[in-house]
């Protein structure tokens, strides 16, 4: 790997996102991921390269935040660095140099208002190489549906925070499910556990983004 | 001195209320809706809510504003009524408590992340000193800053809670076992971390609630007080954590499993116990019968 790559990577574990961050403060006043990725281009690196270093630094610092080494705070500003890598990586993915791994529809079922699990899923899977159509917090069921007839052959991702929507969220399982048999729908948040999710039909739980990271790639195209 | 440390140098131990989200979708809530508009639009069904808990036993009760957070209300296209929404919670739970119960104005978490830049701590402490100056117009006798998840946020909302009430203000943070056993709060903070900082920034009384059952409450609450041993603790419990059965979501703590626990709560060194999520009037009822054997 060269050192340019190797920076890119270390800002994106880290959480680097460019010279003016703040954070992390031992990194402070340095160049971040959106410096150093837009060099390492310029000195005629691979996005292929950068995008596979970026993957591993991204797989590092998930399973950091599965062991309960880090936590929201650090996983989420490394999403960040990682989707401003994504920036300068786009026009390569529009000419068909890198190819996205397949679409996942997300959203927080209806009567759930906390997002923030949603976004840092979101975040970390679109740094993986997937396309996230984020349909948002709050998501009633026909929304969900609408964006599957848009998005043939996705996955679907269905999360919640509070206990109080999780009948919601089984609900939208069902009806899901009941139209699109064949859609593979996998779920998340707080309340949730394997067998909650077992219990209202969907395919997969992921307790945490890497695990939903890990159940994408499984069927990536 | 405030009401609520008067009242626990009378009775030593204090119950309060249980959950208000479940309760209002059993009232017709509907997923979608906003809850603090039916202190506006359902004031009755507001008021009945608190009556049972008042009715259960309780020594003191909330207010339905848990989501009054302008930052949150920005949702419904609501911020603009942040203040009276709060005040007509705040009316609300008075009228149910009357003289004998204690109101605890409830101020839960904007939805925004500090460190992400989606919004200024200005911003974030403006929203804060609205809500908590409506509560206390509208006739709390203290705050309760509830389900926190990060230090900055947290004490924004304390400090803006004290001073724009000038009354006591408790200050809880929801934690998570985590693989290696510790608990701390999604974004990382330890109990202990959270009784120093708190009690720093001029929390009269901290805690825990929401994201466990009752064992677990028992011991976070333990971790708080191996940090400090005099300041009063909250907690309060969900009903254990949610299962699905057919298709519902059933709390599998029934309100005498929860009795049952009491106990151990209060060794841990719980001043005032309460419900979250899953936890209805009978679960405060049987709770009450239970305190009354150690007052």
């Amino acid at each position: 790997m060269s050192e340019l790559i190797d920076k890119i990577s270390i800002c994106v574990e880290r959480g680097k996102v460019n010279l003016k961050a703040p954070f992390p403060p031992d990194l402070k006043e340095q160049p971040g991921a959106d410096e150093y990725t837009r060099e390492a281009l310029e000195k005629g690196e691979t996005p292929e390269a950068i995008l596979q270093a970026c993957n591993q630094a991204m797989e590092n610092i998930g399973g950091k935040f599965s062991r309960n080494e880090v936590f929201v705070p650090e996983l989420l500003m490394a999403a960040k660095a990682m989707n401003v890598v994504m920036e300068h990586l786009k026009p390569y993915f529009k000419s068909g140099n890198i190819k996205s791994k397949g679409v996942l529809v997300l959203g927080t079922v209806a009567g759930d208002l906390h997002d923030i699990g949603k976004n840092l899923v979101s975040m970390v899977i679109e740094g993986n190489g997937w396309k996230v159509e984020d349909l948002g917090s709050d998501v009633k069921t026909e929304k969900f549906l609408k964006a599957i007839e848009n998005c043939p052959g996705c996955i679907v991702g269905l999360s919640a925070l509070l206990t109080t929507t999780m009948g919601n969220m089984a609900k939208t399982v069902v009806e899901i499910k009941k139209q699109y048999p064949d859609i593979k729908i996998i779920v998340g948040g707080a309340p949730l556990s394997a067998r909650a999710a077992e219990e209202m039909g969907a395919d997969a739980y992921a307790a945490d983004p890497q695990e939903a990271v890990k159940y994408l790639n499984s069927w990536a195209s | 001195m405030g009401k609520i440390q008067e009242r626990l140098n009378q009775k030593k131990i204090l119950l309060s209320d249980g959950a208000w989200g479940t309760f209002l979708f059993q009232k017709g809530l509907e997923a979608g809706d906003c809850p603090e508009l039916w202190n506006a639009e359902h004031p009755d069904d507001v008021l009945d809510i608190a009556k049972s808990y008042v009715k259960a036993g309780a020594d003191i009760i909330l207010t339905n504003s848990f989501g009054g957070n302008p930052h949150k209300l920005k949702h419904y296209g609501l911020e603009e009524r942040a203040f009276e929404l709060n005040f007509k919670a705040a009316e609300i739970s008075r009228q149910a408590a009357g003289g004998q119960c204690l109101v605890l104005g409830s101020m839960g978490p904007s939805g925004a992340i500090l460190m992400m830049g989606e919004v200024s701590p200005e911003e974030l402490y403006q929203g804060f000193l609205i809500q908590a100056e409506a509560l206390a117009k509208g006739g709390v006798d203290a705050i309760c800053v509830e389900t926190m998840s990060a230090l900055d946020e947290a004490e924004l909302a304390v400090k803006a809670a004290k001073e724009a009430s000038g009354l006591e203000v408790v200050c809880t943070f929801t934690f998570e076992k985590g693989a290696s056993g510790q608990y701390n709060t999604m974004m990382g903070v330890t109990p202990l971390q959270m009784t120093q900082a708190m009690i720093a920034c001029g929390a009269d009384i901290i805690g825990t609630n929401c994201g466990n059952g009752f064992d677990q409450m028992v011991d976070i609450v333990k971790k708080i007080r191996e940090a400090n041993q005099s300041i009063p603790v909250l907690a309060h419990a969900n009903a254990g954590l949610p299962k699905m059965v057919n298709g519902e979501t059933v709390f599998p703590e029934t309100a005498e499993i929860m009795a049952s626990k009491v106990h151990k709560m209060l060794q841990a060194g719980a001043n005032i116990i309460g419900g979250c999520c899953g936890t209805t009037p009978e679960h405060i009822r049987l709770m009450a019968a239970e305190i009354a054997k150690y007052t």
